[in-house]
């Protein structure tokens, strides 16, 4: 009686979760959903008289695999959605119908199957569940449990190679990076210097609160745009820091005209390419990070306007 | 109860070969063959208590051996082709078309 209670729980739990891992549109909810599937399996199986089972079910699938999924995951983009153009037409019809046909198949056939009652595994694990799958393991499978070892060093060093990248340009060193910025210095103008804080000389040290100067005039730099803009359309911006940006937009307006861009303008609309890198390393740096120093620095100037 | 826990893992099975026919994300792919693993692997255990014997436990247990190694190499595929093409979808890596 309880075991079936069990099973029907966890069958309507798993195949909803089955299917939600099949139709959900978003890569993190299918792996959730395919947590939730493993663990009422693990469940299955300790109701099954497999303790062993379930517990490296847990260990193995819920803890490393999906955890692994879940890495690889956000290594590769979680926004990374489907798409929802077919390659081959028809092809997502016919795969539901021939999806929905294999399973009425089977399950009639298995229907149709006539099986006595189970005969359990009480005699076939005299000396209890762990002990008697040991004894199979180090004795009539032996080989094959070897050969899962070799299985697994070939399955790890191929991972270690294939993930394995070579370094074909020196890493840029600190003096490397001011060079890079006393450079764009020269060329443009742009400001070397870190940008100010927020709130600093100010009465707070919050994000939305600008830098003074040293004569109590607002700093431009460190303002910063994005609290501005959502005050802005909130209507809660201070009429000081409106003011200070107003006179900005227009001194570049002025300047635009004669094409020299100022160094709160340049500050205005860095982005996250805040340094002149070349195309390649830009991509590195979004998936192994061997340029992270640089990328943090540009971001952290970003946040500090 | 044994053709309940079949039919439950019949079901897990054609539903994870529908996603892997239906999906276009690699890595959702991936993840719908490790629930056809997973699928099978019930019905392994379902036997072993059917007939009284430990080999099927034994046989889901190398399952799930193969089964991490095979995730560990399929992942390290991804990425790398993720790197080299800046996409995951199962379309995109058709160089050995034509």
């Amino acid at each position: 009686m309880g075991e079936s209670i069990t099973f029907w729980v966890l069958a309507v739990v798993s195949v909803a979760a089955a299917l939600g891992l099949v139709f959900s549109r978003k890569a993190v909810y299918s792996a959730l959903m395919l947590g939730v599937v493993m663990l009422s399996l693990a469940v299955l199986y300790a109701v099954q008289d497999a303790p062993f089972l379930a517990a490296v079910q847990i260990i193995v699938y819920t803890g490393a695999v999906m955890m692994l999924f879940l890495f690889v995951l956000m290594l590769v983009g979680v926004d990374s959605s489907d798409s929802l153009v077919e390659t081959i037409r028809g092809q997502r019809f016919w795969a539901i119908v021939g999806g929905l046909g294999f399973a009425v198949l089977l399950a009639l056939g298995i229907g149709n199957a006539v099986v006595g009652s189970p005969k359990g595994l009480t005699a076939a694990t005299q000396g209890g569940n762990v002990p008697s799958l040991a004894e199979l393991i180090f004795t009539r499978h032996v080989f094959a449990f070897e050969v899962t070892s070799a299985l697994l060093i070939t399955a790890a060093l191929g991972a270690m190679v294939l993930a394995h990248r070579e370094r074909t340009t020196p890493k840029p060193t600190q003096r490397d990076l001011s060079r890079q910025r006393f450079i764009a210095f020269g060329k443009t103008g742009k400001n070397p210097a870190p940008l100010p804080g927020p709130g600093t000389y100010a009465r707070h040290n919050a994000i939305d609160m600008p830098a003074l100067l040293p004569d109590g005039s607002i700093s431009p730099l460190s303002v910063n745009r994005y609290i501005a803009r959502y005050e802005e359309a909130r209507g809660t911006l201070s009429p000081e820091i409106a003011r200070v940006l107003e006179q900005e937009e227009t001194e570049q307006q002025r300047l635009n005209g004669h094409g020299t861009p100022t160094v709160a303008e340049e500050a205005a609309d860095a982005g996250p390419d805040t340094e002149p890198m070349p195309e390649e390393s830009v991509v590195a740096g979004r998936v192994a990070g061997p340029r992270g120093e640089s990328a943090g620095e540009s971001r952290s100037e970003e946040d500090g306007k | 109860m044994t053709t309940h826990y079949l039919v439950l893992s019949a079901l897990l099975f054609a539903i994870g070969g529908v996603g892997v026919l239906v999906r276009r994300n690699a890595i959702v792919v991936f993840m719908c063959v490790e629930l056809m693993l997973n699928a099978c692997n019930l019905a392994f255990v379902t036997f072993a208590r059917q007939n009284g014997n430990l080999d099927g436990q034994l046989i889901a247990f190398f399952v799930m051996i193969v089964a991490a190694a095979e995730v560990v190499v399929g992942l390290a595929i991804i990425v790398t082709i993720f790197r080299t093409r800046r996409s995951a979808s199962v379309d995109d890596a058709s160089l050995l078309k034509n």
